[in-house]
């Protein structure tokens, strides 16, 4: 089977300032970590490869630096990692996004499923995922809690809602988005380490993938950030109580009631 | 689609609201789009469509006229049984092709964000995910998107001026329905589901309501929360008993999760859930940034911690310098006196 699993480098967000001129976060210094959901795509991508044999191989866009994220994704077990790196790339919404990531993934050519983290937590908008389903017009199964089983064919999965769950089943090629609950990632291994830092990551352009350079970039991207703004401000006093559990409790319980909300 | 004009963008007429139906039942969610989407026509004298597809679901269609909507536009299919992303994305992106709304709005939900997305890419038109407001800009006719971006630390307004029709994706219980009113009447236009919507087809086997697997903070108006603080998977025995109490539901920050004291389901957080209850309770949480920006939009924080000085004590509303183990307990036991 071969298998592509999407990973992006996001901003670490506690390390997150706002220029108090500009009103934009200052990227300049910032620490960059694997996408946190990314990780249990990864894991789930090993484990089906060492179920059933072939290929899992990790795709990311994004500038040079996010190498070292697709270096971690191959300490943790992938075959070999893509990097999609070029200007003509940088500005992309998710719709240019999952179209590079589509034509990349035909490039790479004969995959059977792509997984994807449910969303990265710097957009938070987990739309890059269906997004490549809809470019590569491929079944697509989006916030995957479990795979209840794996075949030859296709899965049948676990999929959450607000409701509970439902079980579905797919064939390939598919793509799914993953939750926390699919699997625990694994850690690097000694072996894991020394592969990914011998591992040479290619690194392609729009050329490379045979992209239409008019849906790629700002230009290819129907939406586009016109303003940003701190957000409202939250007004409170802070009410501090203190005394004895009892005495506390006492005058929370009275100020809740004051409030409407006991 | 690409517009290049004023003239062709004025040909993309009426705001649509795409109802969320689960389990075959229209979500309330469905109604604050309706609410969201009134306001956006009435600005640009245009309608409110709500677009409603499903299986069995026509008897539901009538209802919507008394949210806000004047037609509603019907795919009532057995084929939509189940959650359908992909016939239900190609069938959605055919309606827009052939009726042409100027907006689209869905609710940012498992099924919104799955398919709004699909539809996004089909229809080539571009989407915002999670707005919190929404305006129509006077001078362009265009819809101005804003959304928390970066964890909630800076608010972007978004606008896809090139592209019709702009979509947007909306959390629920973020913008306000209007009160039901059944005396409103309107139009159901029926479509049919068509062979040609997917090439590609899941199959729905089974449906599950679980609320233990699934924790729905965001319906809980009051949330027991706890954090490091708590200490043990015991710990949060006390913060069920106190939820019960009051009505409410437990949530957690992520370092009670990574410890193993309570599941996933139960996150609030940057990679958990965002809630906006009118009371949440956070016991023994510091309040890290990625906790924080899912919840801090709630209506009255109350915070117990021993630290009076973590930026959870500093935010909150109310502030209490205690032992949660001891706190607690006496918040129950004053409850029950009355």
């Amino acid at each position: 089977m071969k298998i592509v699993v999407c990973v992006k480098q996001v901003p670490a967000s506690s390390d997150a300032k706002i220029d108090p001129e500009t009103k934009r976060i200052v990227r300049e210094g910032m620490k960059a970590v694997l996408n946190p959901f990314d990780a249990y795509a990864v894991e789930e991508g090993v484990r089906l490869r060492k179920k059933f044999g072939g290929e899992v191989i990790a795709l990311s866009m994004g500038p040079e630096k996010a190498l070292a994220s697709l270096r971690e994704a191959v300490s943790l077990g992938v075959d070999r990692a893509v990097l999609l790196s070029d200007r003509a790339f940088g500005g992309s919404d998710t719709w240019a996004t999952s179209y590079a990531l589509a034509r990349a993934i035909e490039k790479i050519g004969g995959v059977d499923l792509v997984i994807c983290g449910k969303q990265a937590v710097d957009g938070d908008t987990a739309q890059v995922g269906p997004g490549i389903a809809a470019h590569l017009g491929w079944a697509q199964a989006t916030y995957v809690m479990k795979v209840e089983q794996a075949g030859e064919e296709g899965l049948r999965l676990r999929r959450m809602n607000e409701d509970g769950y439902d079980v579905c089943e797919l064939q390939y090629p598919a793509v799914l988005t993953v939750l926390k609950d699919i699997n625990q990632p694994g850690v690097p291994t000694l072996k894991g380490v020394l592969a990914a830092l011998r591992e040479q990551i290619p690194v392609w352009t729009p050329a490379d993938i045979g992209a239409d350079a008019r849906k790629l970039g700002l230009d290819g991207s129907p939406t586009r950030v016109v303003s940003t703004a701190p957000p409202p401000p939250r007004h409170t006093v802070t009410r501090r109580i203190t005394g004895s559990p009892a005495d506390c409790a006492r005058e929370l319980v009275a100020d809740l009631r004051t409030r409407g909300i006991l | 689609m690409i517009v290049t004009s004023r003239e062709e963008k004025d040909r993309y007429r009426n705001v649509w609201a795409l109802a969320e139906v689960l389990s075959g039942q229209v979500q309330p969610v469905t109604h604050e789009l309706l609410g969201a989407a009134r306001a956006l026509a009435d600005a640009g004298g245009q309608e409110v469509w709500a677009v409603l597809l499903g299986a069995g679901t026509a008897s539901q269609a009538v209802g919507l006229f008394a949210w806000g909507a004047d037609k509603v536009l019907l795919v009532d299919d057995p084929r939509l049984d189940g959650f359908q992303d992909e016939l239900e994305a190609g069938a959605l992106t055919r309606l827009i092709h052939k009726h042409r709304p100027d907006i689209l709005l869905g609710a940012a939900t498992a099924r919104g964000r799955a398919l709004m997305p699909r539809v996004a890419v089909m229809a080539v038109c571009g989407l915002t995910a999670d707005c919190t407001g929404l305006s129509i800009d006077p001078q362009t006719g265009d819809l101005l998107q804003t959304r928390p971006a970066f964890g909630g630390n800076i608010m972007a307004t978004i606008r896809s001026a090139g592209h019709r029709p702009q979509l947007a994706t909306v959390r629920p219980r973020v913008m306000k329905a209007l009160e039901e009113d059944r005396a409103r009447t309107g139009q159901i236009i029926r479509e049919n589901l068509e062979e040609s919507d997917s090439p590609v087809v899941k199959r729905v086997v089974e449906v599950f309501q679980d609320k233990e697997s699934v924790v729905n903070l965001g319906h809980a108006q009051i949330i027991v929360s706890g954090g490091r603080g708590v200490k043990s998977a015991k710990g949060f025995d006390l913060l069920r008993a106190l939820a019960d109490k009051v009505g409410g539901a437990v949530g957690a920050s992520r370092a009670a999760i990574d410890a193993g004291w309570i599941s996933y389901a139960h996150q609030i957080g940057q990679t958990g859930q965002t809630v906006q209850s009118k009371v949440y309770i956070a016991c023994g949480i510091s309040g890290q940034i990625q906790h924080l920006v899912g919840m801090q939009s709630s209506d009255t924080i109350i915070a117990i911690d021993k630290d009076p000085d973590t930026p959870m004590m500093q935010l909150a509303d109310i502030a209490i310098v205690g032992d949660l183990f001891e706190v607690i307990p006496e918040i129950i036991r004053e409850i029950d006196k009355v």
